[in-house]
């Protein structure tokens, strides 16, 4: 059994499908992305997953939980954490009130400021802001914030939405080193981008999707060498 | 020593639109709609009290209690039946289902209690304290409702910074999806900040009205619109805002009673809202909104 397992899923906004009976697993300690053009589903099927959109059919299973009657605000003390698209820290909260609201369900006072430390450890600039009002932040440095604030719930499994949009090439390069440190650390990362390349060097798998399909999946190593995702998706 | 006087009524009136204009820019806040028949609120809190005190007889302290418990319940029957079920609907239906809920409130009352004033008993047992021989006399229900607004206003601020439920107001209203993921009860959250609001309408009910004892079906309207004024004047969304923009209102209505006209006072009191508005549309604290990329 996998980690988290979606079976069949379909979501529609309105009469539109965004998402066509799609199934991927993720496995303890891997990291999977979910790779395709703007547009795709990628976001959606994340949403969906944290119970942030309703899905009109299908299955999601968290550790064989079924997860279809879980409300959204319930999902994060199960042990999976969201980092969506655009950051959507609170802006108008200091960076420690921000990391202090990721570990909202935990009530492991002595363990919340171990997990603090080691937010801090992780991202030194956040340290050196604790005080600073989000808001103020820098794309980058928000990006560190959202991640941060998703590991301050102890996530075992952790979904990253576009982790590297609109940032500059050596912030993109940190936030990949970051997401490998949490790998290493033996969190299940589930990632989603439209920066194949960077998504496929630090994945393990990964599954391509297409207008609300998913057309190929299997070894990123594999995919990075495929030629249609090659032309599509690499650029090359 | 007739200024001082117009001020400090003016602040006391002031401190009761700010209870109110609290209960307003909260929801504001955090449900981004406005309670139009929160004003009714203050008026049902305000029978409440009437009932249990002239017509059954309960003491006045007890009264009072069993009005903010009353209009705390009310408050969150009114957001799960009539809101609720709105929370993906246009911001217009919402607005019309709360000038709706306003009506139901004023004519449940109008059903009840008929349409005549009723002579409201001040829920203040404090003799009026006099400074300079007699020249500047303060009544109890002034010296109650300055220190009542203060006490309520602190704790607030105490209760939305300090406090994890009041932390997660703050999340809710700036971003009710990544609350979401932080494992905040959205509606929870909702219901509380009614529940809130509410209860500080019935305290701000038994204050108006042992200062205006006169109390019929349509006593919350008034000031509850002047209250949504001072909402806006203060920056609707901001609890600061919302304290500062009740005092400032109270004082202006009050000096503009005490030496331009009682007649139009009202009449100047909207005129700053059109000017504040002109100037500087998002309130004297408010936040200028910016678009999310």
């Amino acid at each position: 059994m996998a980690m988290l397992e979606v079976r069949d899923l379909n979501v529609y906004f309105g009469v539109i499908q965004a998402i066509k009976n799609i199934s991927f697993d993720v496995d303890a300690g891997e990291v999977v992305a979910l790779i395709g053009a703007n547009g795709a589903g990628k976001t959606t099927t994340l949403h969906t997953v944290t119970g942030l959109l309703p899905a009109a059919s299908g299955k999601i299973t968290l550790d064989g939980k079924d997860l279809g009657k879980v409300p959204a605000h319930k999902i994060v003390s199960m042990g999976m954490a969201h980092v969506p698209e655009g950051r959507r820290v609170f802006a108008a909260l200091s960076v420690y009130d921000n990391l202090k609201m990721g570990a909202f369900t935990r009530k492991d006072k002595k363990e919340i400021e171990e997990s603090l430390e080691m937010v801090f450890e992780a991202f030194p600039r956040l340290k050196e802001r604790r005080n600073q009002v989000a808001g103020t932040l820098s794309g980058g440095e928000q990006q560190m914030l959202a991640m941060g604030r998703a590991l301050m719930s102890k996530p075992r499994i952790i979904l990253m939405d576009e982790p590297s949009m609109g940032l500059s090439p050596l912030y993109v390069t940190e936030i990949f080193e970051i997401i490998k440190k949490i790998k290493s650390e033996g969190t299940t990362v589930l990632l989603v981008e439209q920066n194949a390349n960077m998504a496929l060097q630090i994945a393990d798998r990964a599954y391509v999707l297409e207008t609300g399909r998913i057309i190929m999946d299997g070894k990123a190593s594999d995919l990075m060498n495929d030629e249609r995702v090659r032309k599509a998706y690499l650029g090359a | 020593m007739k200024f001082l006087s117009q001020l400090i009524s003016g602040i006391s009136l002031g401190s009761i639109y700010s209870l109110i204009a609290l209960g307003y820019t909260m929801v504001y806040g955090i449900a981004k709609m406005l309670n139009f028949a929160h004003g009714d609120v203050i008026m049902i809190g305000a029978f409440v009290i009437y009932t249990m005190c002239v017509t059954a007889g309960v003491p006045t302290i007890i009264s009072v209690l069993i009005a903010i418990v009353f209009c705390t319940i009310l408050g969150v029957t009114i957001e799960r039946f009539a809101y609720k079920p709105l929370r993906q609907a246009t911001s217009l239906a919402v607005l019309i289902t709360a000038i709706g809920v306003s009506y139901l409130l004023q004519n449940i009352a109008l059903l009840i209690f008929g349409s005549d004033t009723k002579s409201f008993t001040s829920v203040v047992n404090i003799e009026p304290i006099s400074f300079a021989g007699g020249e500047l006399v303060i009544s109890g229900e002034t010296i109650v409702t300055i220190v009542v607004s203060v006490i309520i206003m602190i704790a607030l601020v105490i209760f939305v910074n300090k406090t994890k439920p009041g932390k997660a107001m703050l999340a809710v209203s700036e971003d009710k999806g990544a609350a979401q993921l932080m494992g905040i009860n959205v509606n929870g959250t909702i219901a509380l900040t009614f529940a809130i609001g509410s209860a500080l309408a019935a305290i701000a009910g038994a204050l108006l009205c042992s200062t205006y004892p006169a109390l019929s079906p349509y006593t919350g309207a008034m000031p509850g619109i002047k209250a949504f004024v001072a909402a806006v004047l203060g920056g609707i969304g901001s609890i600061p805002g919302a304290m500062i923009g009740g005092i400032v209102l109270g004082v202006i209505e009050n000096l503009s009673k005490g030496y331009i006209s009682s007649q139009l006072s009202d009449a100047i009191v909207f005129a700053v809202l059109v000017i504040v508005l002109l100037v500087r549309p998002t309130g004297i604290m408010g936040k200028k909104i910016n678009e999310k990329v």
